[in-house]
């Protein structure tokens, strides 16, 4: 690796000023499980490193019913699974937590981490797209939020100033008769990057599905928001059929390359068949869940 | 996921019993192992070691103009720069091509093929300093598969490369580097008696051996003109000759000490950087130690060879065969040299056939130059060969283990290539597969299905030699030459135990360097329980003799008088001379000196091994993810000397074979580059991707050695690639000809259905 | 001209101190500086396991951990993880299991045990096959692995 200098704000500010300062040759490091393996094969030209594990904010878990959940953008895989309460509340969330790579990876990684990578393979993105979550972003010029949607722009590329920070991701408390799941597709049975993913959220009233939202990963240049798919179900009853009307959509708005990890026709294919199966699960989960 | 709980797994159908051979002790490197004690080649340190780096063509065919160091050379840290010309030139064909194989001279032959090298004050200013150094390339077209490789058209890459075709040179420049055929019989004849021919092509994609520890070589060229390395290997001795070829010194001013070695399956038997640390270190006058990235792993050293073949077999209905043609072509890499020969002599190894014909073809791309890799050739050849039979017993509607029975090799069957089998083991192995719970177990879901394969591996022999001394407490210490990727230095010093009538523990094993044994040849081949403990056996004898002979001096009687057993020697005339070997061991100082044995030995009672597979998997038919839900291998192993050391060859070999069969390939870029250069993108099994792989031992012994024991390391690989390319033939009704099977694969074959 | 950074740390339950490069990794601190060369390096990029250690209760790839993070930090590696002369539970099962063969995946594949163990004393096969996912071993076919952490957990558990 080419020579880097390493700093550890302990506040917000602290980390505004310094990457300030650094005039677009600094980055945030959170888990390093991705920013590492960039930097030693030169996907960023950077002069500094901005560990932003010391900074409070950054490492928080708040919960409750009402509030939703505050999550700290360097929060490790592992705490975020291992909290029974937010385990409970948004397995959505869980399904890609426990899935990035595998335990060591999950010992240091971060959904926080994983969105600024802003790659169109990220496991944690579509769930926290289902589950309509914003991103809190501080700069010199103050906080503003973005939601999940809207934070990624391209290809490793994302909606932060150069001299901002992801301090926090915030979900909306879960409502009765809600469910989530995140599912993707790899060859192996742990460790690989998605050749394709699916994340969905639903609820119900009475049988019919009242709103969904469905979004995939790896079959864009950025993880894409099918909001026609949910919308297309919304008032429908929750079965088959109604599945497969939006599993149908989410495969015509795939816009997938073939590349060493899939191919086109196969990538289209398997998001029906996950943006499916997805579906029934947090059908499921959504039933249980009143 | 399914466990195999159900019976006793891990079975040794045995038919000797001996004192030590066959049974589990602890391997005494054991301790070193389990601590992070042991030394690996990357561990090595030394006063003044410098760090190097290796600059690799990017390019996967280019010619090179000229290569500038002159700014790698200025950059603070630096000590030194090599090129191919800092080697000593001249030679042609085979010296040639492993010394450019090393250091590219006039052409960069694939992408990541070295051209330069730098040693540094640290490994990230050598890695800085490569990138500084500027080479002038003329881009050429690449050529990366074998059929592409074959035609008329295809961009040459040795000028002066002509066809060896059926023994006669041919007169114009081609990649087809030989053309060889092995006849038996008529097989025009025998596809005409056929009620039932069938005819497919297969294709298989290059694979990696896969071994965790990268590469890594420290060399010291010392001022006195030797040469030290220490490294990583498969044969300290065979790095040895290598270097000496390369470097144009004798092998007397070499030497090398093999450190522990992170797994080679075949891989670490080449040098790559050994004689490049070398030249670096002759000019420093320091340590230099070059340690591969897994980049360089993959980019360049020897993966095993993607492949091409057309199998046609013909059989009665009464399930006879009647003839078999294998035509296989495989991709030697950048320089000839494929194990297509090893493939050609395995592919209808099982069969005792009256017609045969097999057609073999080495052929040259632009990939990095193929080496080992457990088994070389066969799993290719079997993956294509396993399948037609697979198709032919159902053809005929015939089982398919009844159906290799019918045809089985046997103790004077004469293969395709000339030899005739001594007693080999294959009828057992089917009968334990066709008798193995597994193979009558019901599968119990849609989707699923079980297929079977069978492989065969000849094996090796060659040299190894072993020096043994009798310490006066009566333990014995004992020095070879195998390096011991598996467990071999227990299986070695059990064979010694065993002549000398000693518990195991008395034994104690060194793995030496080359100044400090004789002549061993590589821990590889399948050869290395089976000629080193040879070697081990014969010093032991030696030993054994001597100690009779001192035994009976002492007590003034004829040694054929004395003998030795349940470590007493005894005479057979009075019953009340008796000792203990310690009592006697205690005593050698007093009665005329130390006692040590010694041998060299290449034995030629080399025995075969025949291995079968029975899998069943799961397809999910959507997304063609499949599942292997049971694997049991059973391998003819003569004599399992350590028999949890023989199943870790059998599960290791399978797995290899699983991971082949499922998703490895190296996914090649139209410019001849390969996309997937990590072991996230290379994809290897993982522990969540299997269930346990449960083992039969079969011990048909080798009448060519003392224990009867038959190599074991690269038959278990042979099959898994067929087999589980059958039970998803059974699972979902399509057959798949092409390696990888993978998910994308898998999902369109059903598709297509 | 960038000098090196001061760290100190804990590794196995000694205070521990060195210098290094920002750039350098835990891994290369803990082989090329400190001199503790048990922790293995297969693929630097986090994929294969070996060079696993502990930190902070939690194993990680110490490749994807940068050494200047160690600050502060309680670290175990495979040298820490014997009773002075009396080997853990899991390396004496490791050796009674046979499931090793090269054995350069075994100090990853320890330290990762051990850490299952201690939070999930009595885990299934799955469980067992699914925490261990991050480390490859190319020799075994894993079977013995199993076997030998199931055996551990057995030991363990009667201890």
């Amino acid at each position: 690796m080419k020579w880097i200098d390493y700093a550890t704000p302990h506040s917000v500010r602290e980390a505004v000023d310094v990457l300030s300062e650094a005039g677009g040759r600094a980055r945030v490091m959170a888990g390093g499980t991705d920013l590492l393996v960039a930097l030693r094969a030169g996907v960023y030209d950077i002069d500094l490193v901005v560990d932003g594990k010391n900074i409070p904010e950054l490492n928080e878990i708040t919960y409750d019913p009402t509030n939703g959940l505050t999550l700290g953008a360097a929060v490790a895989c592992y705490k975020i699974y291992g909290n029974q309460a937010v385990a409970t509340a948004y397995p959505g969330l869980i399904d890609a937590a426990s899935l990035i790579g595998g335990t060591q990876i999950q010992g240091r990684a971060s959904l926080g981490g994983n969105l600024c990578n802003a790659t169109p393979s990220a496991d944690s993105i579509p769930p926290m797209i289902a589950l309509n979550g914003t991103a809190n972003i501080a700069g010199p010029n103050g906080n503003r939020q973005v939601a999940i949607e809207d934070f990624c722009t391209g290809v490793r590329q994302n909606a932060l100033g150069s001299d901002e920070i992801l301090v926090s991701l915030h979900f909306p408390a879960p409502v009765a008769n809600s469910g989530a799941n995140y599912i993707r597709f790899i060859p192996r049975n742990e460790m690989d990057i998605a050749v394709a993913g699916a994340g969905v959220s639903v609820v119900l009233d009475n049988g019919d599905i009242k709103e969904a939202r469905v979004s995939l990963a790896s079959v864009a240049p950025t993880p894409l928001f099918v909001q026609e798919a949910g919308d297309a179900i919304a008032g429908k009853p929750a079965n088959d059929e109604t599945v497969r009307i939006a599993s149908g959509i989410a495969r015509d708005a795939a816009r997938p390359i073939t590349d060493m990890r899939g191919t086109i026709e196969f990538r289209q294919h398997l998001c029906e068949v996950l943006t499916r199966r997805a579906l029934n699960t947090a059908i499921e989960r959504a039933k249980e869940n009143n | 996921m399914a466990t195999t709980r159900d019976y006793e797994p891990n079975v040794v159908l045995s038919n000797q019993d001996y004192n030590v051979v066959g049974t589990r002790p602890l391997r005494p490197d054991g301790a070193d192992k389990v601590t992070g004690r042991a030394l690996y080649g990357a561990d090595f340190a030394a006063a003044g070691l410098l760090s190097g780096s290796v600059l690799r063509s990017p390019h996967a065919h280019a010619r090179i103009k000229s290569i500038d160091t002159s700014k790698a050379e200025a950059l603070d840290g630096v000590r030194a720069v090599v090129t191919s010309a800092d080697f000593p030139q001249g030679g042609e064909g085979p010296v040639l091509w492993q010394r450019d194989n090393v250091l590219a001279s006039d052409k960069a032959l694939y992408r990541g093929h070295a051209i330069a090298a730098v040693a540094a004050a640290s490994p990230h200013i050598a890695e800085e300093a490569v990138s500084l150094i500027d080479v002038d390339y003329e881009v050429l077209t690449p050529v990366t598969d074998v059929q592409s490789s074959m035609k008329g058209d295809a961009p040459i890459l040795h000028d002066s490369l002509m066809t060896d075709e059926l023994g006669e040179k041919a007169d114009k420049a081609s990649n087809v580097a030989s053309h060889f055929q092995h006849v038996k019989g008529d097989v025009k004849a025998g596809f005409k008696e056929a009620d039932v021919v069938i005819e497919r092509e297969f294709t298989t994609k290059t694979v990696h051996q896969g071994y965790i520890e990268p590469q890594a070589a420290t060399a010291l060229w010392n001022n006195d003109g030797r040469l030290h390395i220490w490294c990583s290997t498969q044969g300290s001795f065979a790095a040895r000759d290598a270097c000496a070829r390369i470097l144009d010194i004798p092998v007397s001013q070499i030497r090398v000490v093999p450190l522990e070695i992170g797994g080679g399956f075949g891989g670490k038997i080449d040098v790559y950087l050994e004689p490049v640390a070398a030249l670096l270190s002759k000019k420093t006058g320091t340590p230099v130690k070059l340690v591969m990235s897994r980049a360089d792993v993959l980019q360049g050293t020897g993966p095993t060879p993607g492949s091409y073949a057309k199998i046609k077999i013909g059989a009665k209905k009464d399930g006879t065969i009647t003839a078999a043609h294998a035509y296989l072509a495989m991709e030697a890499g950048a320089y000839p040299g494929s194990p297509v020969g090893a493939g050609a002599m395995c592919v209808l190894a099982p069969y005792d056939l009256e017609n045969a014909l097999v057609d073999g073809y080495d052929v040259v791309v632009n990939k990095p130059k193929t080496a080992a890799y457990r088994a070389p050739g066969a799993p290719n050849a079997a993956f294509a060969g396993e399948q037609v039979i697979d198709e032919v017993a159902k053809a005929i509607g015939m089982d398919p283990i009844d159906f290799r029975m019918k045809n089985a090799a046997k103790e004077g069957t004469r293969q395709v290539h000339g030899p005739t089998f001594p007693r080999v083991g294959y009828e057992e192995v089917l009968e334990a597969m066709k008798s193995h719970p597994h193979y009558n177990a019901p599968l119990d879901g849609p989707n699923q299905g079980r297929g079977v394969a069978v492989g065969f591996w000849f094996n090796i022999g060659f040299d190894s030699a072993c020096n043994i001394a009798v310490n006066a407490d009566g333990t014995v210490t004992l020095q070879e030459g195998s390096t011991d990727i598996g467990g071999t230095r227990a299986s070695i010093a059990m064979q010694a135990a065993e002549v000398l009538t000693l518990p195991y523990e008395k034994v104690r094993p060194t793995v030496v360097d080359t100044d400090t044994i004789g002549f061993t040849a590589v821990t590889g081949g399948s050869r290395t329980t089976f000629a080193t403990g040879w070697a081990a056996y014969e010093a032991a004898q030696d030993v054994r003799t001597k100690m009779i002979d001192r035994a009976a001096q002492i007590w003034e009687v004829d040694a054929d008088t004395v003998e030795l057993e349940d470590a007493v020697f005894k005479s057979k005339s009075d019953p009340e001379l008796s000792m203990t070997f310690a009592e006697l061991a205690g005593q050698l100082g007093r009665s005329g000196g130390g006692i040590t044995g010694t041998a060299a030995v290449s034995p030629s009672g080399v025995g075969g091994a025949f291995a079968g597979n029975i899998v069943d998997v799961e397809v999910d038919p959507e997304t063609g993810k499949t599942e292997i839900l049971r694997f049991t291998v059973v391998q003819d192993a003569g004599k399992a000397i350590h028999p949890s050391y023989v199943e870790g060859q059998m599960q290791g070999g399978a797995v290899q074979g699983i991971g082949w069969a499922l998703n490895e390939e190296y996914y090649m870029s139209d410019s001849g580059t390969m996309d997937n250069v990590s072991l996230l993108d290379y994809r290897m099994p993982t522990s969540l991707d299997l269930p346990m792989i449960d083992t039969v031992i079969v011990e048909v012994a080798n009448p060519g050695h003392p224990y009867g024991v038959r190599g074991v390391g690269e038959a278990p690989i042979i099959p898994p690639t067929p087999a589980i390319a059958n039970a998803i033939e059974n699972a979902i009704g399509t057959r798949l000809f092409a390696l990888p099977m993978n998910p994308a694969a898998v999902a369109k074959a059903v598709m297509d259905k | 001209m960038p000098g090196k950074t001061y760290v100190q740390t804990n590794i196995n339950g000694e205070h521990v101190d060195f210098l290094c490069e920002p750039r350098q990794s835990l891994l290369e601190c803990l082989r090329d500086v400190i001199g503790l060369t048990g922790t293995k390096e297969g693929c630097n990029d986090g994929n294969c396991g070996a060079c696993t250690v502990e930190m902070d209760g939690r194993i990680v790839t110490s490749c994807l951990v940068l050494g200047v993070e160690a600050e502060g930090k309680e670290i175990t590696t495979i040298e820490g993880i014997a009773d002075g002369s009396t080997l853990h539970p899991i390396q004496q099962s490791f050796l009674e299991n046979a499931a090793l063969q090269c054995g350069i995946c075994t100090p990853g594949f320890i330290v990762a045990s051990k850490s299952l163990l201690d939070q999930n004393p009595d885990p299934t096969e799955h469980e067992i096959r699914f925490w261990l996912a991050n480390n490859l071993c190319r020799c075994t076919g894993y079977d013995k692995i199993i076997r030998a952490v199931q055996d551990a957990a057995v030991k363990m558990q009667e201890a």
